[in-house]
């Protein structure tokens, strides 16, 4: 029953699906075609990222990461988010999972909304595509936006978030790994 | 050609944690297959809802609500479609050029690539379980207010030819 429940969403969707389908068979077939490949991409990233998460959690400790990436880190931290970011693989939603495990092992909030940034649009294996599709003249611009762009939307959220709004996403961040 | 990459470090780096200590193998593991699970059901939900989406709304539809003489209104169109949809990278930039080809304009893509990628609307799910909703709303909107500069630097640097 909890696991229904925990599944409620997608049995919604697959309903849909499926009245898609009754209505308008290519319609329905091609959302079921496009949804095979998402998977296939998940499939291809996802797990092993959750993998490498289990083994940084396991065997980094605390005390590293905080020198390198915590309240005191400074510039060095900022560097080491974006390039943490811009080396990931996948899609956004696999950018949380890790975040949590960074916020369990003290990394400074700041540094995990530029990793979130960095993660979500200047990922390296992203721009040689993306200049290979538009071009670099687009790829390029592109990049130096986002590199200030990602660290001013950091500020203004850590800006914008109390410090008790801060400790509870941390706690939260806990029960999740 | 990334995943090959990633799969053969995940493998070296379990076989060398493996060897030094194996309980704590085991034990990151365990935490690997949580954090997953966590997830799942909101990732399933999401990856069929973007297929609806994306069969619904092809790409010759976006290219002519987002061409060259759309302008502003082009531009928030593409914004609002690229905040929506979540587009595995490797599809979105040729989507993109495909889009640039079918007369969408420079600036209209811009704000689409951009939101496309820091803005998630279908994700936010996700995203409220670990970051809470206040925190996702904040960042996704700043993020999409950021893609509108996105836009207009590359349509000034980019767009004249």
């Amino acid at each position: 029953m909890k696991q229904i429940k925990r599944y409620s969403f997608s049995l919604i969707i697959i309903t849909v699906i499926a009245i898609m389908i009754l209505i308008n068979k290519e319609t329905g077939i091609k959302a079921l075609k496009i949804t095979g490949n998402s998977f296939k991409e998940m499939l291809s990233v996802i797990p092993p990222v959750f993998v490498l998460l289990g083994l940084l959690d396991v065997w980094v400790p605390k005390e590293t990461m905080m020198k390198y990436m915590g309240e005191q880190s400074g510039l060095k931290g900022i560097i080491l988010a974006f390039i943490l970011g811009s080396a990931a693989a996948g899609p956004l939603y696999g950018a949380f999972p890790v975040a949590a495990v960074f916020m369990k092992k003290g990394v400074k909030f700041s540094n995990i909304l530029i990793f979130i940034g960095a993660w979500s649009t200047t990922k390296i294996p992203m721009f040689v595509f993306e200049i290979t599709s538009l071009g670099t003249k687009f790829a390029v611009t592109r990049l130096l936006i986002d590199i200030p762009g990602i660290i001013i939307i950091a500020n203004i959220l850590s800006y914008l978030t109390s410090k008790a709004q801060v400790k509870t996403i941390y706690q939260n961040a806990q029960s999740m790994t | 050609m990334s995943s090959i990459i990633i799969y053969i470090i995940m493998i070296v780096l379990l076989m060398i944690s493996y060897f030094k200590d194996k309980k704590k193998t085991k034990q990151a593991l365990k935490k690997a297959w949580k954090s997953f699970d966590n997830i799942l059901p909101q990732i399933i939900g999401v990856l069929m809802l973007v297929g609806i989406l994306l069969a619904v709304f092809d790409a010759q539809l976006i290219s002519k609500l987002i061409g060259n003489e759309s302008g502003w209104i082009g531009v928030i169109i593409g914004a609002v479609i690229g905040a929506i949809t979540l587009i595995p990278g490797f599809v979105a930039f040729p989507t993109a050029a495909m889009l640039l080809g079918a007369g969408a304009g420079y600036m209209q893509i811009g704000a689409f690539v951009s939101t496309l990628m820091m803005v998630g609307v279908i994700t936010a799910p996700v995203e409220i379980k670990y970051f809470g909703k206040r925190l996702t709303i904040l960042r996704n909107t700043l993020a999409f207010v950021f893609s509108f500069a996105v836009a207009y630097i590359i349509g000034k640097v980019v767009g004249k030819v």
